[in-house]
């Protein structure tokens, strides 16, 4: 008696609180926990007429095929060596661009620098990989034309399987670099100017204060991103792989994102497609909550 | 002596970094000026390789082949459409998921704030999200494009973070002189909140205006797809644009370069034209959300 009477003030003191949430409500529920009780699809073999309510179950028999998958080697294998090589090339630049723009005094060019830097970010993936095509076109395209003059022959970057992983890779580098970096330039600007100072009197110059005092600095920073980023090592973003690759050079540029697309989207397996998915989320999961273990007892940096 | 080799350090250590931005911008903008002088350019000069830098026989031939075709401007008005209603959509679903999600009073606070922010960290994935959006009939549809982005958790977490900031007191006198949630919402907290809004608007913008999968995934009529959609026709998949090939390249078997550049730039020419203009607001979202993470 007494809660009811409790749930009816507050709903009636707080009425238009729920009337405004009431419509964000529904689309979380239709849109982001309908599509997540989805998953289930993964367990079952799916069918499209009969809904899922009526269709069979199957157990773990997608994740037994996807195991025995004869792409499946190949699909671990790019996917990791994307991220893997895409982190040891990539990771450590937007942590030299920030020591770089911390050092810099001038403070229009530094603006204008850095309004410059952060611009790719902003353009469409359709857009740079259409570039990219243009670019490496075997036919007046800007790269072979520079190739020409040197002497050499076209080249077909995007039909040889080897060239896939570095365009991909660097396509990513000219993106992201720019962004990235304002995450520790905002870590940069937190530390105080008294231990800069104290290096100075004590004689240390710039470039033992970056390696005694910036990065140790860094290090919280770099750690929180090392950790997300291996919580998507299973992961490489289907969009710009289906805009870059094509079927002469899947050996290399097949991921486990756009093989989930070709056989479940294209192919209508849709459960099986589920349970590459589900697969993936399981690693990232398993992958970040044991590392995030590791550094807390390490230094104490956590995600959460 | 010895000062005066710390300096020399310095210096050098400094000029590494100058030279290191410079680097960064060079092979930043480079990529732009070939695209903006080789769709000025003539076919032929960069069908032979002469363009490096600047335009060669200089022409608006291949904008004027592009403008030409119908399809462009179906497409252009399209993603009008999409990232203007789709904007402001966003922007007041976020508003009104924020404003409740920031008051200690109420009693769902925590537990809608958990709701919220847990689809962050987890998701169904492609295959049911595509399943989702066939069975409520969104398919093909205006409306489905309109919906399916429309709230991104992380702007709302942003916009409770400034909610909260804003002091009590200026709810508390608005209260007493009767007025209901709503109206203080209207009339006091979105006034304080308008460079934040901004912000937000922008990056939601900013989003619609380059969303390609989905539109690609869900749009099967012709006159409803976006101008990236029909962007990546004319670059890669020539075959499915027969019609377009025809009207893009009349007399020739494939779509000149030129041509494709010209289409390129029209793409994205929106966003390297404000950016210059709007680059505070897009830093200050940058800045919030990284500060957030």
């Amino acid at each position: 008696m007494k809660k009811t009477g409790r749930i009816k003030t507050e709903l009636h003191k707080n009425k238009y609180l729920y009337l405004m949430f009431l419509p964000v409500f529904v689309w979380y529920i239709l849109f982001a926990y309908v599509p997540m009780g989805g998953m289930i699809i993964a367990f079952q073999k799916f069918d499209i007429v009969k809904g899922m309510m009526n269709s069979k179950w199957l157990g773990f028999e997608n994740f037994r095929t996807l195991f025995k998958d004869p792409y499946f080697f190949r699909l671990l294998k790019n996917t990791l060596s994307i991220n893997v090589f895409g982190l040891i090339f990539g990771f450590p630049l937007p942590i030299i661009l920030a020591i770089a723009f911390n050092e810099i005094r001038l403070k229009r060019f530094k603006k204008v620098t850095q309004t410059i830097s952060y611009l790719p970010h902003f353009i469409s993936s359709v857009v740079v990989m259409s570039m990219v095509i243009q670019f490496l076109s075997p036919d007046g395209g800007l790269v072979n034309g520079f190739l020409n003059l040197l002497g050499k022959e076209s080249i077909y970057f995007l039909q040889i399987p080897k060239y896939f992983k570095t365009i991909f890779i660097s396509t990513g580098i000219w993106q992201g670099t720019g962004f990235s970096a304002i995450l520790y330039m905002a870590a940069l600007a937190g530390i105080p100017k008294e231990q800069y100072e104290a290096a100075t009197v004590d004689g240390a110059g710039k470039f033992k204060q970056m390696l005694y005092i910036t990065l140790p600095n860094l290090a919280p920073t770099i750690v929180i991103m090392l950790l997300i980023n291996l919580g998507s090592i299973l992961n490489v973003g289907h969009e710009r792989i289906i805009l870059l690759y094509n079927p002469a050079i899947y050996e290399t540029a097949d991921v486990f994102n756009s093989y989930v697309y070709r056989e479940g989207i294209m192919g209508r397996r849709y459960s099986y497609a589920q349970a590459v998915t589900l697969f993936q989320n399981l690693v990232g999961f398993f992958l970040v909550f044991s590392a995030n273990k590791v550094t807390r007892k390490l230094d104490g940096t956590t995600l959460w | 002596m010895k000062l005066k080799q710390k300096s020399l350090g310095e210096i050098v250590f400094v000029g590494v970094c100058y030279l290191i931005i410079i680097f960064m911008c060079v092979v930043t903008l480079y990529p732009f000026m070939y695209l903006i002088s080789a769709s000025l350019s003539s076919a032929t000069s960069v069908m032979k390789n002469e363009v490096f830098l600047f335009p060669k026989n200089f022409t608006w031939r291949a904008y004027q082949v592009v403008f030409q075709y119908k399809g462009i401007w179906t497409a252009y008005m399209n993603t009008i459409f999409y990232t203007v209603f789709g904007t402001i959509l966003s922007l007041t679903l976020t508003i009104l998921a924020a404003y409740p999600m920031s008051k200690k009073r109420w009693a769902w606070k925590k537990t809608m704030g958990l709701f919220v922010t847990f689809t962050m960290w987890f998701g169904g994935g492609m295959i049911p999200f595509y399943l989702t959006m066939r069975n409520l009939h969104l398919l093909d549809t205006r409306l489905g494009i309109l919906l399916y982005p429309a709230i991104s958790a992380f702007y709302i977490v942003i916009f409770r973070t400034h909610f909260e900031s804003l002091p009590e007191a200026l709810e508390e006198s608005a209260k007493i002189e009767g007025a209901n949630d709503f109206q203080i919402l209207v009339r006091i907290i979105i006034p304080l909140s308008k460079p934040i809004m901004a912000a937000i608007a922008l990056y939601y913008a900013i989003d619609r205006w380059n969303a390609y999968f989905w539109e690609m995934l869900l749009l099967t009529d012709d006159a409803k797809v976006p101008v990236q959609v029909l962007l990546q026709r004319i670059i890669i998949n020539s075959q499915l644009g027969q019609d377009i090939a025809k009207a893009l390249s009349p007399g020739e078997a494939t779509i000149p370069n030129t041509i494709k550049y010209a289409a390129i730039m029209i793409t994205t020419i929106p966003i390297i034209m404000i950016y210059p203009f709007l680059q505070k607001y897009f830093v200050s979202g940058a800045l919030v959300g990284s500060v957030k993470e």
